[in-house]
């Protein structure tokens, strides 16, 4: 994974909440084995409708996501981050992201910011009248800041080293395989094994 | 000691790692693996070159691409994500039952039914829905590819540990209110963000008096609350259903399984970080009329009109209806519908299969509208033969199908077609969720059986 310390560029105002990830990816996409190819299926069935937002030519290139509560709800399809990464986004801003779908976006670098919903609706406000409005997201600092707002955003210690350091997950892991194989000593004999 | 809740004890015992501004490092006892999700983590071990830590502890099927009929084959590409699944279970020495398995099904039905699912245990698979097994007492939740690559190479996971909320269900249940209305009821009551970040333990009488086939489908659609897992704790029927299957502990090891089990409950006292009462006979059958599942409305009930509904959901609720193609204040049961899906891992065991079968015989589907029946796994459909409930099914005018996901999501051959209106026993309401433009409607089986026959939503007992 990359490491990722701070993202600064223009965002796409998605106003909606639960955002749902069948809506971010729809299932066909998933018949995929490669981790990468899902650009064209973001939003996909969203995007046939001309007058919606991700058509909009003034929002082209945005690297950060503003949307409603509740984002990537549903299915735990990774492949929603990914399409996401993909087209370019770098961040995504929510009152409040769906705890699978956060989960997924550490993994690829794409930082989850969950700020309070009026400072979304500011941002949201901004972007809508404003197109080129900058905005920046600051891993290390934990703060997003735009024209006229600057609201901090709960990182949990450990996400922010990861994203800053771009590590993998299981190298860190596996440099605590003697505590693992310590707590598979103490295992109920019961339990299943695919071996009975 | 403190009294502490189910959710915290199952937590706490399989704790491998704790240390001051870490997550939790979790020990997973069993993790499921499917064709969709796991690809790209086999592959990511192959460049690693790791290898898969407990292949015992591993189990894989193939569900959510399967045809469910030899009419309609797989595409390629499918094909292509089912010849990796097969590559890989060979590679790395994991157990697979693939599509003609007499195994074979879906992932959160074979699980249970072969006994790997237990109480007390710690479960995973890249699925939101592998919260099912939440009901026998286990903690379970989804979990994204690149955690399944994780729980490959290390069989842990890091993981904060959850809040924890209680929902309670006293009283009985009124006559034709069945589990999925009890979910469906929650779910409309608490959003479907309503448990984001929390566990959900199911708890009162409402809950003990379901089957162990009821409960799976509580906590089935736990995360439609947004929950991370839900749970139910373990008693009589969840050791009845457990004993004797093929992977449960058999003689002295069951005996010390079930004292573990037996201290699993909540302690008195124990405190919950939130706590939400339903009084059960407050329940009725519901049917979705919206795009999420908190979106319903009971079968006596109407359309809603958005300007009815709070202010943050008008605008929702509006897109919704335009989506879903209503009027407002239409009675629900004057809603008629093309197909009937009557499957899923929410909704396809032999209980479901039983309900849905009393309500169809002796008669006939409704003529113009499609009717599916997909067993959630090919040991359900064998046991459902052996009880003749097949010949109930076909002679109605179901179709009568092998096991999978089949329509609960686009991603088989058997979709909606766009602007196709479906009852559905899935999970799911979402836009496109069954096929693009497809529109669905949650129910019950009972419900399900009984629209298919009359051809607009229906109660068994509205039949003549």
């Amino acid at each position: 994974m990359n490491a990722v310390r701070r993202v600064t560029g223009r965002a796409l105002p998605l106003d909606r909440a639960n955002v749902d990830t069948d809506q971010i990816i729809p299932a066909h996409w998933l018949k995929r084995v490669e981790r990468t190819g899902y650009g064209a299926g973001l939003f996909e069935a969203w995007r046939r409708d001309p007058s919606f937002v991700m058509n909009d030519p003034r929002y082209a290139g945005a690297s950060i996501l503003i949307a409603g509560a509740n984002f990537g709800s549903g299915s735990s399809r990774e492949h929603a981050v990914w399409a996401l990464v993909e087209t370019g986004f770098r961040a995504v801003i929510a009152p409040r992201l769906a705890d699978i779908f956060r989960a997924n976006c550490l993994k690829s670098g794409l930082v989850p910011v969950e700020i309070e919903a009026g400072a979304v609706a500011k941002l949201l406000r901004l972007v809508e009248s404003d197109p080129r409005a900058e905005i920046t997201v600051d891993v290390e600092r934990r703060v997003v800041e735009a024209p006229g707002l600057h609201a901090s955003f709960e990182l949990e210690d450990h996400a922010r080293t990861r994203l800053l350091e771009g590590l993998d997950d299981i190298a860190v892991t596996l440099a605590h395989a003697n505590e693992i194989t310590k707590y598979e000593s103490t295992r109920a004999t019961w339990l299943p094994s695919l071996r009975d | 000691m403190t009294a502490r809740t189910l959710a915290e004890k199952v937590w706490d015992r399989h704790v491998v790692r704790r240390a001051a501004g870490e997550p939790d490092l979790i020990y997973i006892d069993l993790h499921l693996v499917h064709e969709v999700t796991s690809p790209q983590a086999f592959e990511g071990l192959r460049i690693a070159k790791r290898t898969v830590r407990r292949p015992d502890l591993t189990l894989a099927t193939m569900d959510h691409n399967v045809p469910t009929t030899a009419a309609t084959p797989a595409d390629e590409i499918s094909l292509k994500q089912m010849e990796a699944m097969a590559r890989n279970a060979r590679e790395f020495g994991v157990r697979l039952f693939p599509m003609g398995a007499p195994e074979q099904g879906i992932v959160h039905v074979i699980s249970p039914q072969l006994g790997l699912t237990e109480p007390g245990m710690t479960i995973v698979c890249g699925d939101s829905h592998t919260s099912t097994h939440g009901a026998f007492g286990a903690i379970a939740f989804g979990i994204g590819t690149s955690d399944v690559e994780h729980v490959l190479a290390t069989q842990t996971l890091w993981a904060d540990r959850p809040g924890t909320m209680a929902v309670t269900v006293e009283g009985a249940l009124p006559r034709g209110v069945w589990a999925k209305d009890v979910i469906l009821g929650i779910i409309g009551r608490i959003g479907v963000n309503g448990g984001v970040g929390s566990v959900i333990e199911y708890r009162g009488s409402a809950i003990r008096s379901l089957s162990m086939e009821g409960r799976m489908t509580v906590c089935n659609m736990s995360i439609e609350a947004g929950a991370r897992a839900g749970m139910i704790a373990p008693d009589d029927t969840t050791f009845a259903y457990v004993e004797k299957r093929q992977h449960a502990p058999k003689g002295a090891e069951w005996q010390r399984a079930l004292d573990e089990w037996r201290a699993l409950p909540s302690d008195d006292g124990a405190r919950f970080d939130r706590e939400v009462r339903i009084d059960a006979s407050e329940l009725r059958p519901y049917v979705s009329w919206g795009t999420n599942p908190s979106q319903t409305v009971t079968i006596d009930g109407h359309v809603p009109d958005p300007d009815s509904l709070e202010p943050s959901q008008r605008e929702a609720a509006g897109r919704a209806l335009r989506y879903m193609d209503l009027r407002a204040g239409t009675p629900i049961r004057d809603i008629t519908i093309d197909t009937v899906f009557l499957g899923s891992c929410t909704n396809a065991r032999i209980e479901d299969l039983r309900v849905a079968s009393d309500v169809v015989r002796g008669r006939k589907v409704r003529s113009g509208v499609r009717a599916l029946v997909v067993p959630g796994s090919m040991l359900v459909k064998a046991q459902a033969e052996r009880e003749g409930l097949d010949r109930v099914f076909r002679d109605a005018g179901f179709e009568w199908r092998d096991a999978g996901c089949s329509m609960c999501l686009g991603m088989n051959p058997d979709i909606l077609g766009p602007g196709e209106r479906c009852a559905s026993t899935s999970n799911r309401n979402f836009e496109g969720r069954q096929g693009p433009g497809g529109r669905t409607h949650l129910v019950s089986p009972a419900v399900a059986a009984a629209t298919a026959i009359a051809g607009h939503f229906a109660l068994p007992e509205d039949l003549s």
